[in-house]
């Protein structure tokens, strides 16, 4: 196709935990800085440098962007912020490929941050005005709501239990006990899930993941540069974003299309047809249980309302022939929004690397993919890549 | 590279920290104020819930009739054509029984759950929903699919808004017994 | 590979103080419907959105969520930039360049109306803990930096209030422009006292309106239209955000981010290439600190530059001949978004009363306002 190449050559990441001493500044700062030493960088080497972050009303400062440039490097050089809502993790390495597949940068620092803690009584009220403000804020409704619609019209569609979907947080939260950077890592059963507090029927409270404060961060080059920088680059080879109608509630609830768009772009950029065989590991977004089921099938990873029957196989274990979420995902190592989804991009690019340590998947895996999303069940984000 | 080769960032903070005074606090609400101007869709379609009626738009180019209504089809990217009242009626698309308030605050033990729904409307095109509110209904009858009505507002309390219909309730509640209104939001915004 | 990227296509509502006939989804649909009639193309056929939007300007919590519908990008390959339109176009630059798109459109908007206290929105901005408890509204810091630049450069606040007199007369000529007054010198430093050394009339006002535009790269634009305005250079750069280490003399992230369009435009005496800019007025003073900052003159010299005229609607490089910023109002995010719109006008010869004869390059700064130190510039040919 003749794009220039681009490569993640380092990475760097927080702890994910409920209420972080350090600043959204200094949480930055520590994820920017491992990512750098890393792949032995200093700031000087970085030409750009691209943050992404959710909503302003979680760190309380508007413009935050603006707030966070000093941790996230972005001093002096040319820095900007992307926002996707949910999906932004995952379209920060594609905004910071633009960067270097574009030939304006070599080396491209990639930062995400998210400080929800600073949100009081709870971060859960910034998400009030996520609604329409004339045609359903007058409701009073809550993030959970949009969930707990979504998940009851997938369970009801495809004739999928409570328990089916209860085992996707009990592999996640697992799997996040080999995270160093897990918050809600545990060993937990189905029982426990379906006995936890119903918050909003059908959703209880261990299908849900925490609010988070983290960050994350990864160096993205330029072939050239990426070779002299490391022996195992990781290239990015797919990248595909797509945004559905804002009236969310005129769609199909029960297949994400959002996701289909975004994947189908990613996969032919990548030359993909059988993504069910070509991808051998995928970390897709899951901020509540059902959602990883519900994008699974966005990710054509299955056919539809067969991702629950998937995971009941024990197909996406770690061990199984396709590991979904091996890092823990946002139900077990936590959801700092914009980081949780550098966190898969991250999580990927040390599998394929080999290098993911107790949490390495078998099977010298050699082509991954990261989704995030959601705003209104309505954002897509997908990038594939490749060792 | 290993994660676990590098001390990673990030100190947890319990709450007793903050109640013993270990770390300091600073505190800002900040006193934001909008008046979006509702444009002349959303503005008719306000004035007609005003009125006890529900209005949609159509565009010819798709032939969609379009709930919200908006002046510009999103699909076919032209002005849409023409006003089309829908019913008052509608099915339900699906459902939950919310336990919390939008601040994550639980409903107290005596307050019944909230009935958030994605209702169809008939007369729309098909899957035109809306998000409203479900009552007179007991939490356990509810269903996919079940045909539901608004229940409107007096004519005097009406406003103008989407609370000008309390909300929508069961065509056939054959059971008359102890169903109740749709509970009102809790939470102090 | 992708050798150029040219604006093929843009349209406007124009900018109003207020437009409370139409919802912000009306009022982009319009902008975008006629830069898509401009372009000859249907959204359908455009391979990559950006809207330019920051959360609490719009009052949502997430804002990406409202930016598909009016502008026809449901199901497409889309995004936010928090940051002004001259970032997006930056971002869509960078799209096409990679060659993986050959078409974006760029949408911006301001309903400054409909925030009811932007000052305190504005102040919320601050850092929460060193500067907000200080409640200093946000033109104070303006003041202090005013302050800081009148000592460094020796320039007058009765030259700072030329600028306005200038600038609202341009603005009588467009009619995008809503601020257009003939005014006089005594009259701004007659108006209230804000945060001394400014006075009323230094600030803009605030103003509604949208612009979209499509971008398209070489092969596209040339077989689209007959002019295309092509991006020959675009820079952006931040300078730290913490009030107390900035120098508040320069405006180094101007500085920055021409440095870095020059050089991809290789230009190397700006002050003789350029014909004409639209550089960031939102305050009087800014329009003197960034032409130093962008070398179209040396520093401390803006203000003679200014009196000598040179600056005028006829001088030798007119400066805001839209009206800029005080003439057309502030538009927050599509602040660059207005002085890209006049670019493409005067670049193809369509802006009428205000018309420059002979312009072939033009130079587009913005600045994101207090407290940021962030800017950006893009140059545009018709050659
Ligand atoms: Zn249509």
């Amino acid at each position: 196709m003749g794009m220039r190449k681009v490569a993640i050559v380092g990475a760097g990441i927080t702890k994910f935990v409920r209420r972080a001493q350090e600043t959204g500044k200094e949480l930055s700062w520590q994820a920017s800085k491992m990512a750098l030493e890393s792949c032995d960088l200093t700031l000087d080497d970085i030409d750009m440098v691209t943050l992404g972050t959710a909503p302003d009303a979680f760190d309380g400062v508007h413009m935050k962007g603006e707030y966070l440039a000093d941790g996230a490097g972005g001093i002096g050089k040319p820095y900007m912020r992307h926002f996707v809502g949910g999906g932004t993790g995952v379209f920060s390495p594609i905004h910071g490929w633009f960067h270097v597949a574009s030939g304006m940068a070599d080396i491209c620092l990639v930062v995400a941050e998210e400080k929800m803690s600073t949100c009081h009584p709870h971060p859960a009220g910034a998400f009030l005005t996520i609604f329409d403000h004339t045609t359903e804020q007058p409701l009073m409704p809550t993030l959970i709501w949009i969930f707990a619609l979504e998940m009851n019209r997938y369970m009801q569609t495809y004739g999928i239990s409570k328990a089916d979907i209860a085992q996707v947080s009990v592999k996640n939260k697992r799997n996040a006990m080999d995270h160093p950077s897990a918050q809600v890592a545990e060993k937990i059963t189905v029982e426990d899930v379906l006995n936890s507090e119903t918050l909003c029927w059908p959703v209880n409270r261990l299908d849900i993941s925490p609010a988070s404060d983290g960050a994350a961060a990864i160096v993205l080059a330029s072939e050239r540069v990426a070779r002299r920088l490391t022996d195992k680059p990781v290239w990015i080879d797919g990248i595909g974003h797509s945004i559905d109608t804002a009236y969310w509630a005129t769609r199909d609830l029960a297949y994400p299309r959002y996701v289909e768009t975004a994947a189908r772009m990613a996969y032919d950029m990548a030359g993909i047809k059988e993504p069910d065989k070509e991808i051998h590991i995928a970390e897709p977004y899951d901020p509540f249980d059902y959602k990883e089921l519900h994008h699974m099938e966005g990710l054509m990873l299955c056919p539809r309302g067969k991702a629950a029957q998937l995971t009941a196989d024990g197909v996406t274990a770690r061990d199984g022939n396709m590991p979904i979420c091996p890092s823990g995902g946002a139900l077990g190592v936590g959801n700092p929004i914009a980081a949780t989804g550098l966190m898969k991009i991250i999580e990927i690019f040390l599998q394929l690397r080999g290098e993911a340590g107790k949490r390495q998947v078998p099977g010298d895996p050699r082509c991954g993919l990261a989704q995030a999303g959601v705003d209104l069940m309505q954002m897509g984000t997908v990038v594939v890549m490749r060792s | 590279m290993k994660l676990e080769d590098f001390e990673l960032g990030g100190t947890h903070l319990k709450s007793s920290d903050f109640k013993q005074g270990k770390v300091l606090t600073t505190e800002w609400e900040p006193n934001l104020k909008y008046a979006w101007d509702n444009g002349v869709a959303i503005g008719r379609y306000l004035a007609e819930l005003k009125a006890g009626r529900i209005i949609a738009r159509i565009c010819h180019k798709c032939d969609r009739i379009m709930l919200p209504p908006r002046m510009f089809c999103e699909l076919c990217f032209r002005p849409t054509d023409e006003w089309m009242y829908v019913k008052d009626t509608g099915v339900i698309n699906t459902f939950s029984i919310a336990k919390v308030n939008w601040d994550a605050s639980r409903r107290g033990p005596k307050e019944p759950p909230l009935l958030p729904a994605v209702i169809e409307i008939d007369g729309a095109s098909e899957g035109m929903g809306i998000m409203h509110m479900l009552g007179e209904v007991n939490p356990k009858d509810l269903k996919i699919g079940m045909k539901v009505k608004a229940v409107w507002k007096k004519p005097e309390d009406r406003t103008g808004s989407i609370t000008d219909i309390l909300y929508f309730k069961p065509v056939t509640a054959k059971r008359k017994t102890k169903t109740k209104a749709a509970p009102k939001a809790g939470g102090k915004r | 590979m992708i050798k150029r990227v040219a604006i093929v296509g843009i349209g406007t509502t124009g900018f109003r103080p207020v437009t409370p006939d139409v919802s912000f989804r009306e009022l982009i649909f319009e902008a975008a419907r006629k830069a898509y009639t401009d372009a000859g193309m249907e959204p359908s056929e455009i391979d990559g959105f950006i809207t330019t939007a920051e959360d609490f300007m719009e009052g949502y919590s997430i804002a990406d969520e409202y930016c598909p519908d009016q502008i026809g990008a449901v199901l497409k390959p889309t995004q936010t930039i928090p940051g002004d339109f001259i970032q997006g176009m930056a971002t869509g630059y960078m799209m096409i360049m990679t060659g993986a798109y050959r078409t974006i459109a760029i949408e911006a908007h301001s309903k400054a109306s409909n925030m009811k206290n932007i000052s305190e929105l504005m102040g919320f901005a601050q850092d929460p803990v060193y500067n907000r408890p200080l409640r200093e509204t946000p033109h104070a810091v303006a003041g202090l930096e005013m302050t800081r630049y009148l000592f460094e450069s020796a320039a007058s606040s009765e030259q700072c209030a030329q600028v306005v007199v200038k600038n609202k007369m341009n603005a009588m000529r467009n009619p995008y422009a809503a601020f257009g007054a003939e005014i006089t010198e005594g009259d701004v430093l007659a108006s209230e006292p804000v945060s001394l050394p400014l006075h009323r009339l230094d600030i803009a006002p605030h103003a509604d309106g949208a612009v979209v535009a499509v971008l398209a790269d070489e092969d596209t634009a040339n077989t689209l239209c007959e002019t295309p305005i092509w991006i020959e250079g675009i820079g952006w750069s931040t300078d730290t955000p913490t009030l107390e280490m900035r120098d508040w003399g320069e405006a180094a992230y101007a500085r920055l981010s021409a440095e870095m369009a020059y050089r991809m435009a290789g230009i190397e005496n700006p002050a003789a290439l350029i014909d004409f800019a639209e550089i960031c007025d939102e305050y009087s003073y800014k329009e003197l600190q960034h032409m130093e900052a962008l070398k179209l003159c040396m520093p401390g010299e803006a203000a003679y530059m200014l009196e000598s005229g040179a600056t005028s609607y006829q001088g030798e490089l007119p400066i805001n001949i839209s009206g800029g910023a005080r003439g057309v109002g502030h538009l927050f995010e599509a602040s660059g978004a207005h002085k890209i719109l006049e670019l493409v006008e005067q670049l193809r010869g369509h802006a009428g009363a205000r018309q420059i004869p002979d312009v072939n390059v033009g130079l587009a700064q913005v600045w994101r306002g207090v407290p940021t130190a962030t800017g950006a510039v893009a140059i545009l040919s018709n050659m």
